[in-house]
């Protein structure tokens, strides 16, 4: 298996302490911007009910599901206690000439 | 109106026919309708504080204790009748919003002010802390559908004298104090098994041995002391002070409609004064809190007027709500398929999820 980059967005199209949502062929992704402007990606749905973590809210390092108060550190993908249970998968990132990149295995 | 139900009377049980036909339509783990809000005005309303938690907290706590001051004093008398009246309320029915806001993590930006509120508050209106974390996820996964959803208040058709029972907790007393011996010995029900995770039950075992040191404390206090007054104060609280709570509980979803996927047609959002309002941490916009649950109790008013353009009519006062409630109980004890039609319009339920968010029939 290799990674492949694959283009998101422009560095712009993300706020700080923000997150947006990324689909790619049959899978979806969350895309992070942390306040000290660096990126992150996850897996886009919530390991505990499927929920789009793109729609929920960034408090420092960590992402909470818009439904039921699941929170992940998004930089590890680690579940930070119930409803969660399960990880997060995390994805490499980077910036190149002011896009944003994500490495995918293909 | 009447639902188009196979059976007058359904399966309310997790573990019944009703939850593998729940799957069958589509309605596990389904997307949901929600009011078109933008991304930046849902993070504002999203943002997480700690002032107004700390502060409903200090006055609750502070109420808690003049109550109760009061009922000691003028213990042996008349007198303590309206102070352990306030107490209860403040106790029993005050406490269940609390476990219900900090379970979200919205009540304070602090996490472990969350969690440690949340400990409290589940004690004081006996619902045990892990089991129901699990029911409430669920809870908002499934809200009232029928075989999946663990906290439908009054099940098709409702028995009145069960209602009368509720009105002082009974049900909820020996339901909890069951489940608190049950797990003591390390036993789950099969109900619980299908929404608390093996690797949770430990948690659900320690707090149910430790409600019980509690418990055997205050009553060897009140053999000791040879009064009832330490089960005034913890314990039988519930009993005469969470009637508030059964009538809250009442005006959230009873009456509406099952196995839909929206919450305009399930949901009922009630204006509340500010005391109602205080005691029920703004629970009374409970279709904003079913629809975006992560906006914290002190902006769902704010909430409200942003999507109310939206939502079915809000009800004016407690009273309407209850108009329309207690007449459709009366009409679902003769049938049961019949419940509210919300007036909700014709937006259409929404379906941009991404194919791996659709219902997942498990």
């Amino acid at each position: 298996m290799n990674d492949q980059w694959i283009d998101v967005c422009a560095v712009g199209e993300i706020n700080e302490e923000d997150v947006i949502r990324f689909d790619h062929g049959p899978y979806t992704y969350a895309i992070y911007r942390s306040a000290d402007n660096e990126f992150f990606a996850t897996a886009g749905l919530c390991t505990h009910e499927s929920i789009h973590l793109a729609d929920g809210l960034v408090m420092d390092h960590v992402i909470e599901c818009p439904k039921h108060n699941g929170r992940f550190d998004y930089r590890t993908g680690k579940a930070l206690g119930a409803p969660v249970c399960v990880n997060l998968k995390t994805y490499p990132v980077r910036v190149d000439a002011g896009r944003v990149l994500l490495a995918i295995s293909v | 109106m009447s639902q188009d139900n196979t059976a007058s009377t359904r399966d309310y049980r997790l573990t019944g026919p009703e939850a593998a036909r729940a799957a069958e339509r589509g309605l596990v783990s389904a997307s949901w309708y929600q009011s078109p809000i933008s991304r930046q005005r849902m993070k504002q309303l999203m943002q997480r504080r700690d002032g107004p938690a700390l502060l409903d907290t200090a006055i609750w706590l502070l109420a808690l204790l003049i109550t109760g001051f009061g009922g000691y004093w003028f213990w042996g008398t008349w007198a303590c009748v309206p102070f352990f009246l306030a107490y209860g309320v403040l106790y029993a029915t005050a406490s269940n919003p609390r476990w219900h806001e900090t379970g979200h993590g919205t009540a304070f930006k602090t996490r472990w002010m969350n969690d440690a509120l949340y400990q409290v508050a589940s004690f004081m209106c006996m619902f045990e802390p892990h089991v129901w974390r699990w029911s409430h996820a669920r809870h908002h996964t499934d809200t009232i559908v029928v075989g999946r959803d663990p906290e439908i208040v009054e099940p098709r058709p409702p028995s009145l004298f069960m209602m009368l029972l509720s009105l002082f907790q009974i049900p909820l007393l020996l339901k909890t104090m069951g489940g608190v011996c049950r797990h003591a010995v390390g036993k789950m029900d099969a109900q619980e098994q299908t929404f608390i995770p093996e690797s949770e039950w430990s948690k659900v075992f320690l707090a149910a041995r430790i409600w019980l040191v509690i418990y055997a404390v205050v009553f060897g206090a009140a053999l000791y002391l040879h009064s009832w007054l330490p089960l005034m104060y913890i314990g039988l609280p519930i009993l005469y002070g969470g009637w508030l709570s059964y009538l809250f509980g009442l005006t959230q979803h009873v009456g509406l409609a099952e196995d839909v996927l929206d919450h305009r047609s399930n949901c009922r959002t009630i204006y509340m004064n500010r005391v109602l309002r205080f005691l029920y941490m703004n629970m009374n916009y409970h279709l904003e809190h079913h629809m975006y649950p992560m906006v914290p109790y002190h902006a769902l008013a704010q909430l409200h007027e942003e999507i109310r353009h939206d939502c079915p009519p809000p009800y004016a006062n407690i009273g309407e709500a209850f108009k329309e409630i207690i007449p459709t109980l009366l009409k679902q004890r003769k049938d049961p398929s019949y419940f509210v039609r919300r007036p909700v319009g014709s937006s259409r339920p929404a379906t941009d999820a991404h194919p791996q968010a659709e219902a997942t029939l498990s």
